[in-house]
């Protein structure tokens, strides 16, 4: 397979060389010469030192007969036109973007890339995944700091879960007030029904998050308090 | 009509003076503060700091609704990419990226969007001063396509104008565009 990486950077370098020892053609585009110079001299004249985004020397690189290009460069939107130029104008089958801004996938795909790769998304995912995620999420401080706004996610396990605020006791000094169900927020009365993925947001002195703790999500969070 | 533009650069500057003298709603983005310096005093319009590349930042900017968007930044590349979130995001008619290589500024054009190409501007105006034939390079070009959706699975997902001309837009499916969350 002929394979076109666009971008000198640390990725595009080691994918270079992992390509290359795997037994595929490989050509490696870097604008900046210093940069090309030093890759030249580390895996071989497959370095074009010419900027990837214009259209000539993506056609001195060979890219109208490249299987697949891969834009892996630190800027979003060079791998985007980079990926469109040879998609379009260079009818190349397989396009790679890497994409640093996580909101630009949507864009990317549906303007035509056919995979993208992104470090922010995976790295996220899998902080996420060791984020405990049934706590109280503190949104703000207010007043004095004496009150904190708060948001809770009711998850299976909780006791609000089929519950209304009447039904709960609530802290002295605190408040529920607010409840986001499917992306939408609704003011929360005494008598609205909590449901399990409802995100919970109240208000109230820092002293009463143990107990709203224990009444949303489900044991309290230091019993011997 | 309300015009956005993005990079107040000179061409950025002279156009936001010239739309807002002429009586327009203008909206200008530069990601340095400094660039409004360019602005005349008398500028009615609003100026604000931030990256056009940012589907967010243009949310932010409230430029969906605008008739016209003009990319005039230093980089084809961001020119580019801010004119197609225009486009296909916020879904703005009518939509003009700067772009000095000229096989870029055809390329793009074939994929819908106007593009202005300096090089070829500036070529065929020294054409005509000098009497020679003009050289063939792109300057304004209208679009003379759109991006291919057939190709990938998702509907396009965009903004409604662009629904009609796209193979599968009316297939209801959950756009796949845009706005997560």
């Amino acid at each position: 397979m002929f394979v076109l990486v666009v971008g000198g950077g640390k990725v595009g370098y080691y994918l270079a060389k992992e390509l290359i020892n795997a037994g595929h053609e490989v050509a490696l585009m870097e604008k900046e010469p210093r940069r090309a110079s030093h890759i030249a001299d580390e895996i071989g004249s497959i370095v074009i030192a010419h900027d990837g985004c214009e259209g000539k020397y993506l056609a001195e690189a060979g890219c109208n007969r490249a299987d697949v290009v891969a834009a892996v460069t630190g800027d979003d939107e060079d791998n985007l036109v980079i990926c469109q130029m040879a998609k379009h104008h260079f009818d190349v089958p397989r396009t790679i973007a890497r994409v640093n801004n996580p909101k630009n996938e949507a864009i990317f795909r549906h303007l035509g890339v056919d995979e993208l790769i992104s470090p922010t998304r995976m790295i996220l995912g899998s902080i996420e995944q060791d984020i405990p995620v049934h706590e109280l999420l503190h949104l703000a401080a207010l007043g004095e700091g004496e009150l904190e706004l708060i948001e809770a996610h009711l998850q299976a396990g909780s006791p609000a879960i089929g519950r209304a605020p009447r039904d709960l006791s609530i802290p002295d000094g605190c408040s529920l007030f607010a409840v986001i169900r499917d992306g939408v927020a609704t003011p929360l009365r005494p008598d609205t029904i909590m449901l399990e993925g409802d995100k919970v947001i109240a208000i109230g002195k820092s002293e009463c998050q143990d107990l709203l703790h224990s009444q949303l999500i489900g044991e309290a969070v230091a019993a011997d308090a | 009509m309300k015009i956005v533009i993005v990079g107040c650069g000179r061409v950025g500057a002279s156009a936001a003076d010239h739309y807002d003298r002429a009586g327009h709603e203008v909206i200008i983005l530069d990601s340095l503060t400094a660039a409004f310096d360019r602005l005349p005093s008398t500028f009615r319009g609003q100026a604000l700091r931030g990256d056009g590349t940012d589907e967010d930042v243009l949310r932010r900017a409230n430029a969906t609704g605008a008739d016209v968007f003009l990319a005039l930044t230093e980089g084809d590349n961001r020119n580019v990419m801010a004119s197609q979130l225009a486009s296909e995001a916020l879904g703005i008619p009518r939509v003009i990226a700067k772009i000095n290589d000229p096989l870029r500024a055809q390329a793009y054009a074939e994929l819908g969007i106007a593009t202005l190409c300096r090089t070829g501007l500036m070529v065929d105006a020294m054409d005509s001063y000098l009497g020679l034939p003009a050289s063939g390079l792109p300057g304004m070009l209208a679009p003379s396509g759109h991006h291919d959706v057939a190709h990938h699975s998702g509907p396009p997902g965009v903004a409604a104008g662009q629904a009609a001309t796209s193979p599968d837009g009316a297939s209801g499916t959950a756009p796949s565009t845009i706005q997560e969350g």
